[in-house]
């Protein structure tokens, strides 16, 4: 073992690299055209900044001309409280419908299952009339229900899952001890499944975060757009101002990357061995 | 205080019946093991015990309360679980420890309580492990400190050694053994293994097919049991069944025809006529090597297993049956070569077509 090294490992790792290549390649593209005057970033893309090239002229107007930290709050409250609802609602539901018989269970997991299928926006129209009915509209309240809506079946399918591999044994042990129902879900299924939860946690994140639509008919007013939304501003229909839209994508690339790192760490993480055996 | 009954204890998953009418009754202080092949529902009368199964029907006494609709951390027990059931995210100080902080115990009698159990189990200088950084025979010692400190009234054991290998099992039966004596609470054990059983139980139940097959002290479930089921799972190895007939019925006495040999064995008066079939029952170790006498079975030797304090032949009787003799020493039969045994009539085990001991003031004792 280790020093021969067979041909189908080599494959394996060449479809990596070149998958990392594509995959970081435009976010490389986006920081180094960050920081380079607009002349440059047309004449050379592809080019390191330089003592001629270099700049902040980007930030610097992303900073003056628009309520950059404010899109950046909306993005960060909708990303984090959606995230935290999703996570503790899928939970409990996932818990919820794999530990306890009642009428409906199948039922209620088919309906969920189909929640994965069917993509949230096909509803956009009703979602809309829904949200001005209630009074929501411009409001973050009504992007965090949506993103809810549109997590959870996944986040439901992926728990369940899990918690299913947990040993029975564990929850009648914890019941013999006399723990309620509450503290069981809390002190043991909640800490058994944190790598599930941080591999829900990465995949909500991501696409809410980086949604446009949603903002776009729910919350355009002024005052509640995201990041995504914000950034379009410097998107004009004859002129765009590219060292702003690179200087703001690259602010809104950070929390992302933090978020992913913080939970990274636990997603290799097999927690449950010496449970049982 | 903490005896245990049950009476006409039932379950059914859906159409399944799994228990049917389970009437039993143990003592305070007794250790009971539940023994049978899997699937006979000695698990599930377990957790039936344990609250973690409801019943169909019956009723089911700890101490003098009925507990049917108690949940498990009301009825004074704790249970072992096969798979130890450790909280994999917890040491083992906390593993023990667990279960008190919700029964409102105060902080310095928790630690008192884990302490000493850890004292006795030896597992003091393991308090700050993992589960996952033990081995199995330290997380069952865990299991059963985590059992310990509830202080039950009952203990109950899941199949607690099948996880472990040879060696372990031997030294965790003496422990166990040990502290049911220390302890002196009620022990209710299931296990598949009749070694298990007949070592550890003051009483075993012996359950096939989701009934009570019989109840009794391990030696008594040796000498006389109750039928043909009994007497096949009590024994290693199993007793050598061979069907024979009634030839002769003089009063109790009947002469019993096998194999092309006759023993004349005292039986139940009525219980059996002239040329009913019977199966007879012969333990291997209660055969001997040789002999010319009256009773016994002569037959080719099909294999031979020298385990040095005894031997294991394997003969096929001219009647077709198999038989296995348990030879004290070493022997010097080899295969294909014939083999004779001789059959002390008093060894014998008779049993009827129904599979029902007939043997004269065996089979009729009530259940315990």
């Amino acid at each position: 073992m280790g020093t021969t090294v067979r041909p189908g490992r080599i494959a394996v790792h060449i479809a990596l690299v070149l998958y990392t290549i594509l995959a970081l390649g435009p976010i490389l593209l986006i920081l180094i055209n960050a920081f380079k005057t607009r002349r440059a970033i047309f004449a050379d893309p592809l080019g390191l900044p330089n003592g001629q090239t270099w700049t902040t002229i980007g930030f610097d107007r992303v900073f003056a001309n628009s309520d950059f930290g404010l899109y950046f709050f909306n993005s960060l409250t909708v990303t984090v409280v959606s995230l935290v609802l999703i996570v503790l609602i899928g939970a409990m539901a996932a818990w919820a419908l794999t530990e306890y018989k009642f009428p409906g269970n199948t039922l209620i997991g088919l309906y969920l299952a189909i929640g994965i299928m069917v993509p949230i926006r096909l509803g956009s129209v009703s979602i809309l009339r829904m949200m001005v009915e209630l009074n929501l509209v411009n409001t973050l309240t009504a992007l965090i229900l949506v993103y809810v809506a549109q997590g959870l079946p996944l986040a439901i399918l992926i728990l369940g899952e899990f918690i299913q591999q947990i040993p029975k044994d564990l929850r009648d042990a914890a019941r013999c001890d006399g723990v309620s129902e509450y503290r069981i879900f809390a002190s043991i299924i909640l800490p058994l499944i944190s790598p599930a939860i941080a591999t829900v946690a990465v995949f909500t994140m991501v696409p809410v975060w980086n949604d446009l639509w949603f903002p776009l008919i729910l919350a355009p007013g002024d005052g509640k757009q995201t990041i995504t939304l914000g950034v379009q501003q410097f998107i004009g229909q004859y002129v765009t101002d590219w060292n702003a839209v690179l200087a703001s994508l690259t602010l809104a690339i950070a929390p992302v990357l933090v978020l992913y790192l913080l939970f990274s760490r636990y997603l290799v993480r097999g927690l449950t061995a010496g449970a049982v055996k | 205080m903490a005896d245990v009954s049950l009476h006409g204890v039932a379950k059914s998953f859906g159409a399944t019946e799994i228990l049917r009418d389970i009437n039993l009754s143990v003592e305070d202080g007794e250790f009971v093991v539940f023994v049978g092949p899997s699937g006979c529902g000695k698990s599930t009368l377990l957790r039936i015990i344990a609250g973690l199964e409801t019943v169909s029907g019956g009723e089911i006494r700890i101490g003098s309360r009925r507990v049917n609709e108690l949940p498990p951390a009301d009825r004074k027990i704790a249970m072992v679980f096969q798979s130890y059931a450790l909280y994999p995210h917890m040491n083992v100080y906390k593993n023990m420890a667990f279960g008190l902080k919700f029964a409102k115990t105060n902080k310095a009698e928790v630690d008192r309580r884990v302490r000493q159990a850890a004292e006795i189990l030896k597992l003091t200088p393991l308090l700050d492990r993992k589960p996952r950084e033990l081995s199995g025979g330290q997380r069952q010692r865990v299991a059963i400190g985590r059992a310990i400190v509830r202080n039950p009234s009952v203990f109950l054991f899941d199949e607690p050694l099948s996880n472990l290998d040879a060696a372990l099992r031997v030294n965790t039966r003496l422990e166990i053994a040990k502290l049911h004596r220390d302890l002196g609470a009620t022990m209710i054990y299931v296990t598949h293994d009749q070694v298990e059983a007949m070592t550890l139980a003051s009483k075993i139940v012996v359950m096939n097919h989701g009934r009570i097959e019989q109840v009794g002290a391990p030696l008594e479930l040796y000498r006389h049991p109750r039928n043909l089921f009994v007497a096949g799972f009590i024994g290693s190895p199993r007793m050598n069944f061979i069907k024979g007939q009634v030839l002769r019925l003089e009063g109790s006495n009947a002469t019993i025809g096998f194999a092309g040999t006759e023993a004349i064995v005292n039986v139940r008066s009525g219980s059996l006529a002239a040329g009913d079939p019977v199966t007879v029952g012969i333990r291997p170790e209660h055969m001997e090597e040789g002999g010319a006498e009256a009773t016994s079975l002569r037959g080719t030797i099909d294999a031979v297993e020298q385990l040095g304090e005894s031997s294991y032949v394997y003969m096929r009787l001219a009647s077709g049956d198999d038989v296995i003799v348990r030879a004290p020493g070493e022997t010097d039969a080899t295969p294909g070569g014939s083999y004779t045994a001789h059959v002390p009539p008093r060894a014998l085990h008779v049993f009827d077509a129904a599979g029902v001991s007939v043997l004269a003031g065996r089979g009729e004792e009530s259940d315990g």
